[in-house]
């Protein structure tokens, strides 16, 4: 199991019967695999779509219908396709349930940096900003270090994304949850000890209780 | 008049300057006879708002490689090397602004505002010179409206009158475009007979639109 299905598979019991859903592209697309067939989720896409499924359907070939990534997507019966600024009326507005996006910095204030690296990579917010701001509940799916530095850090250096603090970091190291005092170590992956996770880790990490095991069955 | 044009002269009428809104999400809903004729013509010091620049070669990405392009109003463009290489040159302008800011800052200029209070922004760098308002103890960013000389837009299906009904995620920034330009040129994939779209179904109401072009259509 490689790093990005153990996050995928832990970030997956996260949502629940009737949530509607923001995936964002790449990692977090990954969560959708590992849910039943018969989940209640809906994913939205932002570029227009609630009810998408990951997988295109040769029907609607040629239809221009897409992921947020503009890659080609299917359609679930019951789907519903909408105008751009539907899109971020329920983004922003509170009617999506969890948001799912990749990072590159937490800080212990659970504040996310996710959209630019100055001077090296500028991709834009696109609707990054949008969904931590405007999301229900907001997911950070991502790796716990990049080439060995950490990235759950003190105080991001990157810009941020939002100030608002984030709900749940998951990693494939540990689940770790922002809160009013600072970021608190739920779980630790099978194997790992609290050492290595907190080796890993610029941030502090408060522990009120003894940290659970990552549960990684689908 | 007939509002069928060809795609010829349709691109005639925008001058080397112009502010063009774009539709499209990565290429999908983007007017592909428009993109081309763009760049056939050679059109100069262009100002493009639009969600993104797809990917080089793609929709908006096939004006960034031939150089069209002054500056960009745009939400991402990840997805394009060129478009950040030029930035990172000084040879393009790019304003990067929240996605669903865009949509609503384009909407407002359609729909009459002076701009929306958005949440989306307070606290980073998208906030950087702009003013704040608190409403119920919440602060939101002011955002200004945006208009400009022209809409080039993509539709599944357009009636002679103009009408126009969309696609599934091919719709997007489309029917927000369509209300924010002073001329609007709509591409859609076919021309139907008035009253072959339903009422219900047309996205973009007929008096929007000023120009239909098809490729290859007679003037």
């Amino acid at each position: 199991m490689n790093e990005k299905e153990i996050i995928a598979r832990r970030v997956a019991q996260e949502l629940k019967h009737g949530d509607l859903v923001n995936l964002g592209i790449g990692l977090p697309t990954m969560v959708a695999s590992y849910l039943p067939a018969d989940s209640g989720i809906s994913f939205q896409s932002e570029n227009g779509i609630i009810g998408m499924s990951a997988l295109p359907d040769p029907a609607l070939a040629g239809t221009n219908l897409t992921d947020a990534g503009g890659m080609p997507i299917g359609a679930f019966p019951g789907a519903c396709a909408f105008d751009s600024a539907m899109s971020f009326a329920l983004i922003r507005g509170g009617h999506l349930d969890v948001t799912v996006l990749g990072g590159l910095q937490v800080d212990e204030g659970g504040q996310l940096a996710n959209w630019m690296v100055p001077g090296k990579m500028v991709p834009g917010m696109g609707g990054a900003m949008d969904l931590v701001t405007g999301a229900k509940r907001v997911i950070v799916a991502m790796t716990h270090t990049a080439k060995g530095a950490a990235k759950i850090i003190k105080k991001c250096t990157l810009p941020l994304t939002s100030v608002r603090r984030v709900d749940l970091v998951v990693t494939e190291m540990a689940v770790i949850k922002p809160t009013e005092e600072g970021l608190v170590l739920l779980e630790i992956a099978p194997a790992l000890t609290v050492d290595q996770v907190i080796a890993a880790t610029e941030a502090t990490l408060l522990m009120p209780k003894a940290p659970g095991v990552m549960n990684l069955a689908v | 008049m007939s509002k069928v044009s060809t795609v010829e002269a349709a691109v005639q009428k925008i001058p080397d300057g112009a502010t063009l809104m774009i539709g499209g999400f990565m290429g999908a809903g983007t007017p592909p006879n428009l993109m081309d004729e763009l760049v056939r013509q050679g059109k100069k010091d262009l100002t493009i708002i639009a969600n993104d620049t797809a990917r080089p070669g793609t929709g908006i990405g096939k004006l960034i490689d031939a150089g069209l392009v002054k500056k960009v109003i745009t939400s991402h463009i990840g997805t394009n090397a060129q478009t950040q290489k030029l930035m990172i040159a000084g040879e393009l302008d790019v304003d990067l602004v929240p996605q669903g800011t865009l949509a609503e800052r384009i909407r407002a200029g359609g729909a009459g505002l002076g701009g929306v209070l958005t949440p989306t922004g307070v606290g980073t760098t998208a906030a950087d010179g702009k003013h704040t308002v608190e409403i119920d103890g919440r602060i939101f960013l002011v955002e200004q409206a945006i208009k400009a000389d022209f809409a080039l837009i993509a539709a599944r299906t357009s009636d002679y009158s103009g009408n126009l009904r969309y696609l599934l995620t091919s719709r997007n920034f489309n029917p927000l475009m369509a209300l924010a330009a002073d001329l609007v040129i709509a591409e859609p994939d076919e021309i139907v007979p008035i009253g072959c779209i339903e009422p219900d179904a047309v996205a973009t109401p007929h008096v929007l639109v000023d120009m239909i072009v098809v490729k290859g259509a007679d003037a």
